[in-house]
């Protein structure tokens, strides 16, 4: 379970430090409005009691609080800049599906942290899953270019012009192959009864187009 | 998710947040973990008497004084049900120290050690009556028809709560109502401990604990 490895390591700290912070303290849900000399932890801890209640402005107040807590422990974990927003959401739906599981007598802070620190590696992992499937695919790449990043675009534009150019000056039995079995991913069968050849014509076209094209490519940046 | 440009707005949190908030109703809180243990070992508890008042106490008793070592093995399982099941029910509390994990390993090692000791039985004492295939065969019948009712009942009540890491709460609900079932077979347990015995236990153990890892993911995943 390297995975969870990761996760704890972080959490085992969080919560050890936690630990010291607030050893028994019962909060009333009334107590919802704190005052201000109350260290920040005690005063979500308040507000989540208070919200388990049923108390929509401490809950909503809370939430609002969260979000930077929860943004530093996503940056903690490595999660781009780009998806520290997503991780704020996960968190968040998680937060108020599983609010019963908070017990005011301990860290508020801690156990959002928790949350939110699997919640990133959560998504962390999910782009890690769909960033090693991807690259398995040139065709997918130059498809789907990363819209997070002008200058990636704007290369992996370049890149998939070069690549319909080269398409382009392919012999014309190897051309027909890589666009019906490569860019329209039509099957063998369908391409065969499209174009009128054989699939073993279409097999060995596809294979020279591919070997063209490498060498094309092979040496240029 | 898709769509950077919603997301990344401070104001779509804002959106969210009116949301959850309009959903609000009041929870109630979760027990601490060791009352929510302690009703699961209630259900345990009912089964050992339910077994004690069929079968009595006294052909566990003799046959533990007999053999010292299947005692301890006994007390090692029941220690081992206790502790895991304590573990899942504080892991699954957000927040809660990852040691948590190691508590079972004390009540573990009693237990597959003593019973580690059984097995050497066969040379110490050849005389002791040893378990058959078929005897083995039952021995696994039961200890895996207890777990599957004991393992479902922890499901249930650790899907009330968040367990974060679940591959780890399934290992965890796994060896706690292994370890219950295996107690219980004390009870009615015909013979003495013996490799094909202890080979059954670890058999079974590594079948629940393997079925809740592999099915962890799903029943347990997206707390």
């Amino acid at each position: 379970m390297p995975q969870a490895l990761t996760a704890t390591a972080f959490m085992g700290l969080d919560s050890g430090l936690s630990r010291g912070m607030s050893p028994v303290r019962t909060v009333p849900a009334e107590s919802a409005a704190v005052s201000a000399s109350e260290s920040p932890d005690r005063r979500r801890s308040a507000w989540m009691a208070a919200a388990q209640a049923g108390d929509r402005r401490a809950y909503e107040k809370l939430l609002a609080d969260s979000v930077a807590l929860i943004r530093t422990v996503a940056r903690r974990q490595g999660v781009a800049p780009d998806h520290v927003d997503d991780v704020v959401q996960e968190t968040l739906i998680t937060v108020h599906r599983v609010r019963q599981t908070y017990d005011p007598t301990r860290s508020y802070d801690a156990w959002l942290g928790a949350i939110a620190a699997r919640r990133a590696i959560d998504s962390l992992r999910s782009r890690g899953r769909r960033d090693s499937r991807e690259l398995h695919d040139e065709f997918a790449l130059d498809n789907h270019p990363d819209r997070d990043d002008a200058s990636a675009a704007t290369e992996s534009e370049q890149r998939a012009q070069r690549l319909h150019e080269a398409i382009a000056e392919l012999p014309p039995g190897q051309r027909e192959a890589v666009e019906q079995l490569g860019l329209r991913e039509r099957s063998l069968s369908e391409a065969a009864e499209l174009t009128g050849r054989n699939s073993g014509a279409l097999k060995v076209n596809l294979h020279r187009a591919l070997k063209a094209l490498r060498e094309r490519f092979h040496g240029e940046p | 998710m898709e769509n950077p440009d919603v997301t990344s707005d401070p104001r779509s949190h804002e959106a969210l947040i009116d949301r959850l908030g309009t959903e609000l109703v009041p929870v109630r809180r979760l027990l601490p973990p060791w009352l929510r243990t302690a009703g699961w070992l209630l259900l345990v508890a009912a089964l050992a008497a339910g077994l004690l008042m069929h079968y009595g106490a006294e052909p566990m008793l003799r046959r533990w004084s007999a053999t010292p070592d299947l005692a301890w093995a006994g007390m090692g399982a029941v220690i081992t049900a206790i502790s895991a099941a304590w573990a899942a029910f504080a892991l699954a509390v957000p927040g809660r120290r990852v040691a948590w994990a190691w508590l079972p390993l004390p009540g573990a090692l009693l237990w597959i050690g003593a019973s580690g000791l059984g097995c050497l039985r066969t040379w110490i004492a050849p005389g002791t009556e040893v378990a058959g295939l078929h005897q083995t065969a039952d021995c696994l019948t039961f200890i895996i028809a207890f777990s599957i009712p004991l393992s479902a009942l922890l499901i249930v009540l650790l899907r009330r709560a968040c367990p974060l890491r679940p591959v780890l709460a399934a290992v965890l609900i796994g060896l706690a109502s292994a370890a219950a079932s295996a107690s219980l077979l004390e009870i009615c347990h015909a013979f003495d401990s013996a490799s094909t015995d202890l080979l059954t236990h670890a058999l079974a153990v590594a079948v629940v604990v393997a079925v809740n890892a592999a099915m962890g993911g799903r029943l347990l995943g997206k707390a």
